[in-house]
């Protein structure tokens, strides 16, 4: 059997995917800088607030990282409804994926905590510096440093599981697919499309991490050593 | 009638959670074998190899996991076959687990310092001698706790089967929801059910990983 592909179709709605795409990426980099705040509050109670504080963060880490992010979704898409508290899809497509990227992140950051010398915290503390004070100039750098390389790879896992918000109908990128599918009756031309779509932002993703890297990080570690 | 959501729903979810336990199985197998190839060829001495193995990798990291189903869903139906979730759910995990597996043990066997190697020829050891008595035991302390954390993660994604219409956890806790609609309690236990079968797979690697790489002093990459 032969099969003869038309793209046809799928490029004449363009501008759809297009906007998909766009969602793909604003909600992707939106979940990025909230799971990088939440990552790092969460880390910095975990190694310096006391242990009721690493006990809460500890549950916190474990309940997402041990459950599928399509579960945690449903739970805040089906589950705040019944609560009284009705979110749009994108709402809640934003939420599920900031506390899912900030309970991996906060296990990346608490890594870059730990990494650092302990003898610089304690010279610090014998400087007379407060927690507050230590954590803004002492850790903050470093951690993030040696944090980068798992947090990006982190990042662009967040972009990728970000087609599985298309379930709560968020129209990103996969969702537009699913509309794109059922009007042109050519699933494989249109998924083919998108997943070139995702591969292109992961691509663009990884470089412009590792330019990042090199513009400020990796001078950064050349000029303090 | 709405249906209560009682022990009857509970026991229906914990039968299909053997679909999900029986789908990671079957991704280990699929994805360790694909893996094991892709490690192979991605350190071997010959460079089209490395590179087709390293090109592989870094596609099939870069393809979300949804994506991939839905392509051998509806690529099953291009090359003739019917549109079988079972065979579709097989492959895609597979191809998805086998490139994270494959990266991982690549960079288990390359962290072995290369003068090992050398110094191993030296003695007059041959190829598979060396990989064998001198780099293997070595690389698996350090593939075993990315390995097991990694399992963890393909738990979780067999969750998307539900997607393309498999009847296993998740898609059980949907069909409760919709009679109950009771949708807190009833994700509460389909998460409960992954938090058991995930969480000593989390605990183990971190185990692993103190008790394995402490000795090694080998700097940990996060799995």
């Amino acid at each position: 059997m032969e099969y003869v592909f038309h793209f046809g179709a799928v490029f004449a709605a363009f501008d759809r995917i297009a906007a998909g795409a766009w969602l793909t990426l604003t909600l992707s980099v939106s979940a990025m800088v909230f799971g990088l705040v939440i990552g790092f509050s969460c880390a910095v109670l975990a190694v310096f607030g006391g242990r009721i504080a690493a006990g809460l963060v500890r549950v916190y880490v474990e309940a997402i990282r041990n459950t599928p992010f399509l579960i945690q979704l449903f739970l805040i898409y089906f589950g705040l409804p019944s609560l009284g508290v009705t979110l749009e899809p994108v709402q809640a497509a934003l939420i599920g994926m900031s506390v899912n990227c900030g309970a991996y992140a906060t296990e990346i950051i608490r890594a870059g905590v730990l990494a650092i010398p302990h003898g610089q915290i304690e010279a610090a503390r014998a400087l007379a510096l407060r927690t507050p004070q230590i954590v803004r100039h002492v850790v903050l750098r470093p951690a993030l440093r040696v944090a980068y390389p798992a947090l990006t790879s982190q990042f662009v896992l967040v972009m990728l599981g970000s087609s599985v918000v298309s379930t709560i109908s968020a129209e990103e990128l996969t969702a537009t697919g699913h509309v794109l599918e059922t009007e042109t009756f050519r699933p494989f031309e249109v998924y083919m499309v998108v997943t070139a779509i995702y591969v292109a932002m992961a691509f663009g993703l990884k470089a412009l991490f590792a330019g990042l890297h090199r513009s400020f990080l990796a001078a950064d570690e050349g000029g303090r050593r | 009638m709405i249906r209560q959501f009682g022990p009857t729903e509970i026991m229906f979810m914990l039968q299909a959670a053997r679909w999900t336990v029986l789908l990671s199985l079957v991704a280990y197998l699929g994805g360790g074998a694909l893996g094991l190839v892709l490690a192979v060829l991605r350190v071997s001495a010959w460079r089209p190899a490395r590179l087709f193995a390293a090109g592989w990798i870094a596609l099939f990291q870069s393809i979300p996991l949804l994506m991939l189903l839905f392509l051998v869903f509806f690529g099953l139906a291009l090359v003739g076959r019917d549109q079988n979730p079972y065979v579709a759910v097989t492959i895609a995990l597979s191809a998805y687990a086998g490139a994270y597996f494959g990266e991982i043990w690549r960079g288990a066997v390359q962290a072995i310092a290369p003068g090992q190697w050398e110094a191993s020829r030296a003695l007059g050891l041959r190829y598979l001698a060396i990989f064998r008595l001198i780099v293997l035991p070595q690389a698996l302390r350090i593939a075993i706790p990315p390995t097991v954390g990694f399992m963890v993660q393909v738990v979780k994604n067999t969750s998307l089967a539900s997607i393309i219409g498999f009847a296993e956890l998740t898609q059980a806790a949907q069909f409760v929801n919709n009679l109950t609609f009771r949708p807190i309690p009833v994700y509460l236990v389909a998460a409960a059910i992954y938090f058991v079968l995930c969480f000593p797979l989390t605990w183990l690697s971190g185990r692993l990983e103190r008790r394995l790489l402490g000795r090694l002093g080998t700097p940990v990459a996060p799995g």
